[in-house]
């Protein structure tokens, strides 16, 4: 009864905050759209200077998607590439292949360099073998996960949504009950016969409420809108992210006893939040010394960000990953718990 | 049957160093107001909220309506006023009260009554659909007193009630409180910087340095140090006290 009273007021209090309302519902989706603009560029088309090359391999390159430049003859490569702006020349002689590429963009210089290599072996086996079985041997790519289509921004867009869900929640809700404890009301609360958990619960339930309604609008823009990979179960995606808003909720509330105004509320993202994304599989661990591998499992994001990839890239389903579900709902657990011990300073019951 | 309504004995809280009270005895019964003054740092607050269970003492015990504190049963039966506002702003005067009111055992019916009746009482009820933001310094304090009273509590403990409010609403208030002593056989204990408001109150504790230097009704103190008002009691007792 008292929770309820206790949910009816945040909620109504949020409800006439129309900018932390746009904050919790429509960031997100901003920020989520803009990342998708930035990481599905088109792809570049490298420029290329060939230097006596016959006319199939010239095909081949441009088929994919190399701009071909032709020359008959080059004097200085270096003052050549300068000159034409190219992002590489490629030398063909009798008997070897010189490549040279700008590389002033280490990733362009990479793709060129995989691309040549790639027909040139090609090219090369007409010569041994009978040059109708090569056409059909024509290299054919399986993709475990995703497919050719498969930008970067699909890999790590489920780990986004869900960092995304946990940013936000945190910051609302720890400043939610902040403000509670700054402008006196906390403590005025303590003065009416509500018990420790009934606040708690009560600030659960009410930011539940907007985070579930928030999460779903992330989900459904992400999925319908940007197009992002969603193989496995929307209702899986939605629990995973309930799960996070949860995670989010119970540690903002929880931290925000640490922080006496909302400025110190604020420092906490650069040593809560922002350390999480490195940890939580946007960048590869495996690439990272032992020790910092060992930090990601004391990392919430962690978890999080592996069952929604398993859900929403890999196509899991909740059953694939009752490992990190459960990790989760144990963080939960304990965070509440010390959330009740953090109000104890107020009063003992 | 036992009429003492607060008992608190011993009362000792230090912060480090600085002890906030001293040793503290206080007992109140029903139908009295009872006045604490003394300057700000003496305690006051510190002992106002020992009271309400927010503030654990050191040593000592306080027990409230025959209940060790703290009680949430308790806390039922006693209306707080803290000595700032705690209020919701961005809430209308009216959300406000009916948040309050439903953390305690009130029906819908009661709720409504007591809601109106408290408005009427400190003079708001023409301004409970405003959001508390848009409230006077004076209409929030009238706002948290109306919070304070809505469940009809036994006990009221005020802190500094009348800070901001004009002449004509400290006399009207005033009025009612001597109305609920009387008629309601409640216990009242207010704290206070203004020496009139001292004077009406049935007994008075001086508050200095975390001790009390002096308790009794204003007459008997003013008899006991020979001196025609209360100030002059507390520049006395204040001197023989150190």
């Amino acid at each position: 009864m008292r929770v309820i009273a206790l949910v009816k007021r945040i909620l109504l209090q949020i409800r006439r905050d129309k900018r932390t309302l746009a904050l919790l519902f429509f960031a997100p989706l901003l920020v989520l759209t803009l990342m998708n603009f930035v990481f599905n560029g088109n792809e570049i088309k490298p420029e290329l200077g060939v230097v006596g090359a016959n006319k199939p391999l010239i095909e081949q390159l441009e088929a994919a998607d190399i701009i071909v430049k032709p020359y008959e003859e080059v004097a200085d490569i270096k003052d050549t590439v300068k000159e034409n702006k190219l992002d590489g020349l490629l030398q063909l002689t009798a008997d070897s292949f010189i490549l040279t590429v700008t590389n002033d963009n280490p990733t362009i210089a990479k793709m060129i360099e995989m691309k040549v290599k790639q027909l040139l072996q090609l090219q090369a086996q007409p010569s041994f073998e009978q040059a109708e079985a090569t056409n059909q041997l024509a290299i054919q790519t399986d993709y475990i996960y995703g497919s050719s289509e498969t930008v970067s921004f699909d890999t790590f867009s489920p780990i986004l949504i869900g960092y995304f869900v946990f940013f936000f929640v945190f910051l609302i809700s720890g400043i939610g009950l902040l403000n509670e404890r700054t402008t006196g009301t906390l403590e005025r609360l303590m003065a009416t016969p509500i018990r420790r958990f009934e606040i708690i619960a009560g600030y659960l339930i009410s930011y539940g409420i907007l985070a579930f309604i928030q999460t779903i609008i992330i989900v459904l823009f992400s999925i319908h809108v940007l197009d992002i990979i969603l193989v496995g179960s929307i209702w899986d995606v939605l629990f995973i992210n309930i799960i996070t808003a949860l995670l989010a909720l119970s540690l903002g509330i929880l931290l925000s006893s640490f922080a006496s105004s909302e400025f110190q509320m604020i420092q906490f993202i650069p040593l809560v939040i922002v350390p999480q994304i490195f940890f939580s599989g946007i960048f590869p661990l495996e690439g990272m010394a032992d020790w910092l591998q060992g930090l990601a499992y004391i990392m919430p994001l962690y978890y999080v960000a592996e069952a929604l990839k398993g859900i929403m890239y890999m196509g899991l389903g909740l059953s694939d990953v009752v490992r990190p579900v459960l990790i989760l709902v144990a963080f939960i657990v304990c965070f509440i718990i010390l959330n009740l011990f953090a109000l104890k300073k107020y009063r003992k019951l | 049957m036992n009429n003492q309504t607060i008992i608190a004995n011993g009362l000792s809280k230090a912060y480090g160093d600085k002890i906030v009270l001293n040793n503290i005895d206080f007992a109140t019964e029903q139908g009295r107001i009872y006045g604490m003054i003394g300057p700000s740092g003496s305690g006051k607050t510190t002992f106002i909220k020992m009271l309400v269970g927010m503030e654990k003492p050191d040593t000592g015990s306080v027990h409230v309506l025959n209940t060790p504190m703290p009680n949430l049963e308790v806390l039922q039966r006693i209306g707080y006023m803290a000595q700032s506002d705690a209020l919701y702003p961005t809430l209308t005067g009216k959300e406000n009260l009916q948040f309050f009111a439903s953390l305690f055992k009130l029906n819908k019916h009661e709720q409504k009554e007591r809601i109106a009746y408290v408005a009427k009482l400190v003079n708001l009820t023409d301004d409970l659909h405003k959001k508390v933001t848009n409230y006077s310094g004076g209409m929030k304090r009238r706002l948290s007193l109306a919070i304070a009273l809505v469940q009809n509590p036994e006990v009221l403990i005020l802190d500094e009630p009348t800070v901001g409010i004009d002449p004509a609403l400290r006399f009207q208030l005033w009025e009612e409180l001597i109305r609920l002593k009387e008629e309601e056989r409640k216990t009242i204990l207010i704290t206070t910087h203004v020496m009139d408001e001292a004077n009406r109150c049935d007994f008075v504790s001086m508050l200095r340095g975390g001790s009390i230097i002096a308790h009794g009704s204003p007459q008997a103190l003013k008899d006991q140090f020979d001196v025609e008002t209360l100030d002059e009691v507390f520049l006395h007792a204040g001197r023989t006290s150190i």
